[in-house]
C-alpha cells in the first residue's frame, strides 16, 4: 500500500494551508476521495495518527468524502453511479456507456484555530 | 477563532511537481521514456528483454527498474544490451516520482534514446503516481482473466497503450476477449492495444513499431 506517501502529502499540505493563515492549530480535515482512486482510508488514518503527532495537526479529525463513479449510458442517456455488478446501464442493460467521474482524489479544506 | 479554510489542491500534487522536473530531464536529454505496469507474472520482464534485443540494433536503450525483491529483472535487460539500473523502493509498493527523480540523477544519459521504467508489479498502487514518462503502458496477459478491467479500473483509466500478453495460452485458458476489450474500451475509449506472445513472437512487430513510432 502507498498510503505513508499519501498520509505524508496531506500533513504538508494542511501544514503548508494552516502556516499561511497563522494557525495555531489544525482540527479537521476534509478529503475527497473519488471511486476509482485507488485509496485505502483505513491505512490513511493509521498513518495520520503517527505523522502528524507534534505537529500543529496532531489529533485533527479526517473525515472522508466518498464520491461515487459516475457513468452515462449513451443509447439512453441515463446517468448512474458505478455498482459492484459491472459496467452495464440499470435502464437500457446496454454496455455502451463511459464514465463522467470517479477519479477525484484532493482535499477540500481544513478547519484552524486562529 | 475556528476558522474553515478552502484548500481544494490535489494530494498528489507534490509528486506530480517532481514528475514534471524528470519530464523535463527527459526532453534536454532528448530522450522519450515509458511507464511500464503489470500485475505480478504478466511477464513485463520477458517484453522488456524482447522488446530491448530487437531495438538495440537500432537505438540506445536504458531501462529503470523498480522491483521490489531482485535485481534479477535489471540483470535480464542488461543482458540483453540496456543500460540497466535499478531502484531501491525500499519495500514501497509503486514507483514515485522521487525515486526516479534520484535515480536519473544518477544516470549518465547521454547518447540514451528510449528509457523504459519498470514498475513494482501492482495493479493498484501505480496508476495513482505519475513519474513525468511521456507515455504509460499496461501489460495485462492471458493467465490473469478477463475481467481484470472491471477489478482495476484505476489502473486501465490512465495509461496510453495496453499490451494483452500471453495470447499463445488462449487456447488453453479461458478468457473472453469481447468481454474484456468492452471493459477497456469502457473505461479508456480507443485504447491502443497490442496482443502479443513473448514466447512466440507474434504481434511484436507491431508493438515495436509503435514504441519507434512514439520514440
Ligand atoms: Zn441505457
Amino acid at each position: 500500500m502507498h498510503e505513508l506517501s499519501v498520509t505524508e502529502s496531506i500533513l504538508e499540505i494542511s501544514l503548508r494551508h494552516a502556516g499561511q493563515a497563522n494557525a495555531k492549530r489544525v482540527t479537521n480535515l476534509y478529503l475527497v476521495i473519488g471511486q476509482l482512486a485507488s485509496i485505502v482510508d483505513d491505512s490513511v488514518q493509521f498513518y495520520w495518527d503517527i505523522i502528524s503527532k507534534d505537529t500543529i495537526a496532531q489529533g485533527a479529525t479526517l473525515h472522508f468524502k466518498r464520491l461515487p463513479a459516475k457513468l452515462i449510458c449513451l443509447d439512453c442517456s441515463q446517468q448512474f453511479n458505478l455498482g459492484s455488478d459491472g459496467f452495464s446501464c440499470p435502464n437500457c442493460m446496454n454496455d455502451h456507456v463511459k464514465i463522467l467521474s470517479g477519479d477525484e482524489f484532493y482535499m477540500e479544506a481544513i478547519d484552524v484555530e486562529t | 477563532m475556528t476558522k474553515n479554510i478552502l484548500v481544494v489542491e490535489k494530494i498528489l500534487s507534490a509528486n506530480d511537481r517532481i514528475a514534471a522536473q524528470n519530464r523535463a530531464i527527459f526532453d534536454e536529454a532528448g530522450i522519450k521514456a515509458f511507464n511500464f505496469m503489470a500485475s505480478p507474472g504478466a511477464g513485463k520482464t520477458s517484453l522488456i528483454e524482447q522488446t530491448v534485443k530487437r531495438l538495440i540494433p537500432r537505438m540506445n536503450l536504458a531501462v529503470i527498474d523498480g522491483d521490489i525483491a531482485t535485481n534479477l529483472d535489471a540483470d535480464r535487460a542488461q543482458a540483453a544490451g540496456a543500460l540497466a539500473v535499478q531502484i531501491n523502493t525500499g519495500g514501497e509498493c509503486h514507483l514515485d516520482a522521487v525515486m526516479l527523480n534520484s535515480a536519473l540523477k544518477q544516470m549518465n544519459l547521454k547518447g540514451i534514446d528510449l528509457v523504459i521504467v519498470e514498475n513494482v508489479g501492482n495493479l493498484v498502487c501505480p496508476a495513482s503516481f505519475q513519474l513525468g514518462t511521456h507515455k504509460s503502458v499496461l501489460i495485462a496477459s492471458i493467465p490473469e482473466g478477463d475481467d481484470k478491467p472491471y477489478k482495476y479500473p484505476g489502473m486501465y483509466r490512465g495509461v496510453d497503450a495496453l499490451v494483452i500478453n500471453k495470447i499463445d495460452l488462449l487456447p488453453y485458458v479461458p478468457f473472453d476477449m469481447a468481454f474484456f476489450s468492452k471493459g477497456v474500451e469502457i473505461l479508456n475509449p480507443g485504447l491502443v492495444s497490442f496482443s502479443l506472445s513473448c514466447k512466440t513472437g507474434e504481434g511484436l512487430d507491431r508493438w515495436l513499431d509503435w514504441l519507434v513510432s512514439n520514440s
